[in-house]
């Protein structure tokens, strides 16, 4: 037996603040082994000695449904907890104690932490607390988490009355289940049946229950018995269906329900008031879901968050880009010309400059995000949109997601996948963060950008309205396909709390941000680096040859040969083209010219250049000649990259995202190219794989490598695909 | 009084779970939720699709989808 403690509850009942009241700033968060569900630990300091505190998924009950629930009870029953502390809402008594009574049946001992005392109190419920800790035979104490109230009181009966080893608590389930029960417990315990672990009337309620995972632990462990559990099961199912037309797993939730509210008949708890009366809550609700200014507000809430993180991002970036911009500077002064100087400059310092490029934005898409989950309104805008999300196999919650990614032009892929932790369903969650790529990030917005003003000058408010409502109409089928096909089944149950509405605890918010930032940081960081210096060796080896080296040597001799040293000093001593004169302005833009050509040659003999040269045939079908093949393979490090990497590629030398007019200009009158082109060029870029930073979260978030593979196939052959139907089609058309 | 299905149920109306008939993943769900035989629920509003509807049980908010209130019955007094 372990000395660690369990914290453990309902969502919405004040676990997380409790948990960080107890641990403070002593913590870390990791993964249940082998699952993407969150593992929070902490060390709390008491006058008498330290625990160990592990905060549980909050769930409402303990099935093998969700993997939340699986990972509680696995903890609870392999690392036998010193006791379990079950956080429970004052406020809705009776539905979370349906969960301690589960706890209790494990025969973990388990102390209540009666919470939100302060709550109950002022919606008129009055509990007498020594007589639910008497009838439940659990010590019961009163806290308020947010204030920190009863917390030592709290850590004190955890001291005196952990290990104690309580019985596990016998609830009457009917004569009929009862009778079945013992029968079961007879036969579990004669033939030490998983009792290693369980004990043995948990495992016979499991049992009748259906519990899959328990079913498939009984069967590696016993045939011959499993098989007999599983006959008394049946013989009772057949019994309650012709007689209650009931089955054993509803009769049991039911009952338990019963025992409940018949331990608080008496006397337990009174109501100065009717409980289903409309709290403060109920009447913010009436305006915030209303069916005309519910939307309305939604939007508003939206933007507000899109704003929010977008907006006030934008400094602390900026800081990160000047400060990494120092460092490549200071590194380009230092060190030699060369293979290494380019890879600490293009691989390293960009590489850690592109990881930590994204924190800002990260940390506040998800304060923003905390406070709209932590207040209860991130439910109402699931509870609103579900009905139009539904119908592509999505969840209502699915919004965040595609919003923050880009859903409203500009946003970003990053934290948009991450968002969709908010989500609790695994499927809908799956197709969420595998169509969100899909959206319309700021870094597609430069390609964009390049492609409407060389071809589409005159609407470009229009183009980028079109690209948007592709980009979503896309993203919605595709889920649907998704869930219809590869993530197919049955739509998660939505039953879902409406928590009343709490302002967050500030300490709350920032504890929640800054945990999920390192975690990128951390676990994200580390891998991008590793590719984006994969990335750029893809871009810079083999390099040229000696002989065509020397043949761009020669060219630049043949310029400077020719003009006398005084205007070369000149151009070399000059800080841009400013005061230079018309000559040396000649020579300099003869130079730059061979430089870029130099720079083509290189770009295109690369790995990444001999793989656009290579698919160049397929390409064609698009409308892709090889320097945008070796373009958008840039892209994958990012998508801006598309725009200089083109730049390279038409021998302008490196192009700035934001600064394309050269490059605009060149494109119109380049061959092959046509506003079709262009079109088939975007609709390419709305779907081709993520960047890989993208990819990298992918699969963090859905736990394997399997997806993230799945995500770039996937995506860039139906980028593909489309490329191909529009630019046919319009070959046809036009 | 008599029973009806909760889609049915209109706004502000209380009742009380006669039966609930799904089973599997969904049917336990709504029983942990606490929709179970012999509570009291009051349907408060519905999204502004229509779907899902959201109601009060013992105290708190709840919300289901249509297609899985379809699975429980309630039963109503007469009036309304």
């Amino acid at each position: 037996m372990s000395t660690a403690i369990a914290l453990a509850g309902n969502p919405n009942s004040g676990k997380t603040t409790l948990f960080n009241e107890l641990t403070g700033a002593r913590q870390h968060v990791g993964n249940y082994p082998g699952v993407t569900v969150e593992k929070k630990q902490g060390t709390c300091i008491t006058d008498t000695g330290a625990f160990d505190i592990v905060d549980l998924p909050g769930t409402y009950s303990l099935t093998a449904y969700s993997l939340e629930e699986v990972v509680a009870r696995d903890f609870l029953v392999n690392e036998r907890p010193a006791m379990i502390v079950n956080i429970v809402d004052a406020s809705n008594l009776e539905r979370n104690l349906y969960l301690s009574v589960q706890f209790m049946e494990m025969g973990i001992p388990v102390c209540i932490a009666l919470n939100m005392m302060d709550v109950a109190k002022k919606r008129g419920i009055d509990i007498n607390i020594d007589r639910l800790s008497e009838l439940l035979g659990v010590p019961v104490v009163p806290t308020v988490a947010r204030t920190g109230q009863g917390k030592k009181e709290l850590l004190e009966t955890v001291a005196a009355r952990a290990k104690q080893g309580n019985r596990a608590l016998k609830i009457s389930y009917g004569l009929d289940i009862d009778t079945a029960l013992d029968e079961m417990e007879a036969e579990i315990k004669a033939a030490g049946f998983l009792t290693k672990t369980y004990p043995a009337r948990w495992v016979a309620l499991k049992y009748l229950e259906n519990d899959k995972q328990i079913l498939e632990l009984g069967a590696e462990e016993n045939k011959e018995v499993a098989t007999r559990l599983a006959g008394i099961v049946q013989r009772l199912t057949s019994h309650l269906a012709a007689t209650q037309d009931a089955h054993p797993e509803g009769m049991i939730a039911d009952q338990r329900y019963g025992f409940i509210s018949g331990v608080l008949k008496q006397n337990v708890v009174r109501y100065a008031e009717d409980r289903n009366r409309l709290q403060q809550s109920d009447k913010i609700d009436k305006v915030l879901t209303n069916r005309f200014l519910g939307p309305i507000i939604m939007v508003g809430v939206l933007m507000g968050l899109y704003n929010f993180t977008f907006t006030y991002s934008v400094l602390p970036t900026e800081w990160l880009e000047g400060l990494f911009g120092w460092i490549g500077g200071m590194a380009e002064a230092a060190l030699p010309e060369g293979l290494l100087k380019s890879l600490i400059i293009s691989g390293i310092v960009d590489g850690v400059g592109g990881v930590l490029g994204f924190v800002p934005l990260i940390m506040f898409m998800f304060l923003g995000i905390s406070f709209l989950e932590d207040s209860g309104y991130l439910a109402r805008m699931a509870f609103m949109l579900d009905r139009v999300f539904r119908l592509f196999g999505l969840h209502g919650s699915s919004v965040m997601a595609f919003i923050v990614s880009g859903g409203i032009a500009g946003g970003c892929a990053v934290p948009g996948v991450m968002a969709a932790r908010t989500l609790k369903s695994p499927k809908e969650r799956l197709a969420t963060l595998l169509t969100v790529p899909f959206m319309n990030c700021g870094a597609k917005l430069p390609v964009y950008a390049l492609l409407v003003a060389a071809f589409f000058a005159e609407n470009q408010a229009r183009v980028m309205l079109i690209l948007t409502l592709i980009s979503w109409i896309g993203a919605l089928l595709v889920a649907r396909l998704l869930r219809s096909t590869v993530i197919k089944g049955e739509a998660t149950p939505f039953v879902m709390e409406l928590p009343p509405y709490r302002l967050p605890t500030i300490k709350g918010l920032l504890i929640h941000t800054w945990e999920r930032t390192w975690q990128y940081m951390k676990k994200a960081g580390t891998v991008i680096l590793g590719i984006s210096i994969v990335l750029w060796a893809m871009m810079t080896f083999p390099g040229l040859d000696d002989t065509t080296l020397t043949q761009f040597e020669a060219k630049r001799s043949a310029v400077t040969d020719n003009v006398s040293p005084a205007l070369l000093n000149e151009i070399s001593a000059a800080e841009g083209d400013d005061g230079l004169s018309e000559a040396a302005l000649a020579v300099k833009e003869d130079l730059l010219l061979i430089d870029g050509e130099e720079a083509q040659a290189a770009l295109k003999n690369s790995v990444a250049g001999r793989i656009g040269v290579a698919l160049e045939g397929i390409s064609r079908l698009a409308g892709f000649d090889w320097r945008t093949n070796i373009a958008l393979v840039g892209g994958f490090a990012a998508k801006e990259v598309v725009v200089s990497t083109l730049g390279t590629a038409y021998s302008l030398g490196e192009v700035d995202p934001e600064e394309n007019t050269s490059l605009a200009q060149r494109l119109q009158s380049a061959p092959g190219w046509s506003p079709l082109t262009a079109f088939s060029l975007m609709i390419f870029t709305i779907f081709y794989a993520p960047c890989f930073v993208t990819v990298v979260c992918i699969a963090r978030e859905t736990g394997s490598w399997k997806w993230a593979g799945f995500s770039v196939v996937f995506n860039t052959a139906l980028a593909f695909g489309l490329s191909v139907a529009v630019y046919q089609a319009g070959k046809l058309i036009l | 009084m008599v029973k009806i299905n909760l889609r049915q149920m209109q706004v502000d109306q209380t009742g009380t779970i006669a039966s609930v008939k799904a089973d599997g993943e969904l049917g336990r769900r709504i029983r942990d939720m606490g929709l179970v035989p012999g509570k009291e629920i009051k349907v408060q509003g519905r999204a502004p699709l229509y779907d899902p509807v959201s109601l009060r049980i013992m105290g708190f908010t709840l919300t289901l989808r249509n297609n899985e209130a379809d699975h429980i019955q309630v039963e109503v007094s007469q009036e309304r």
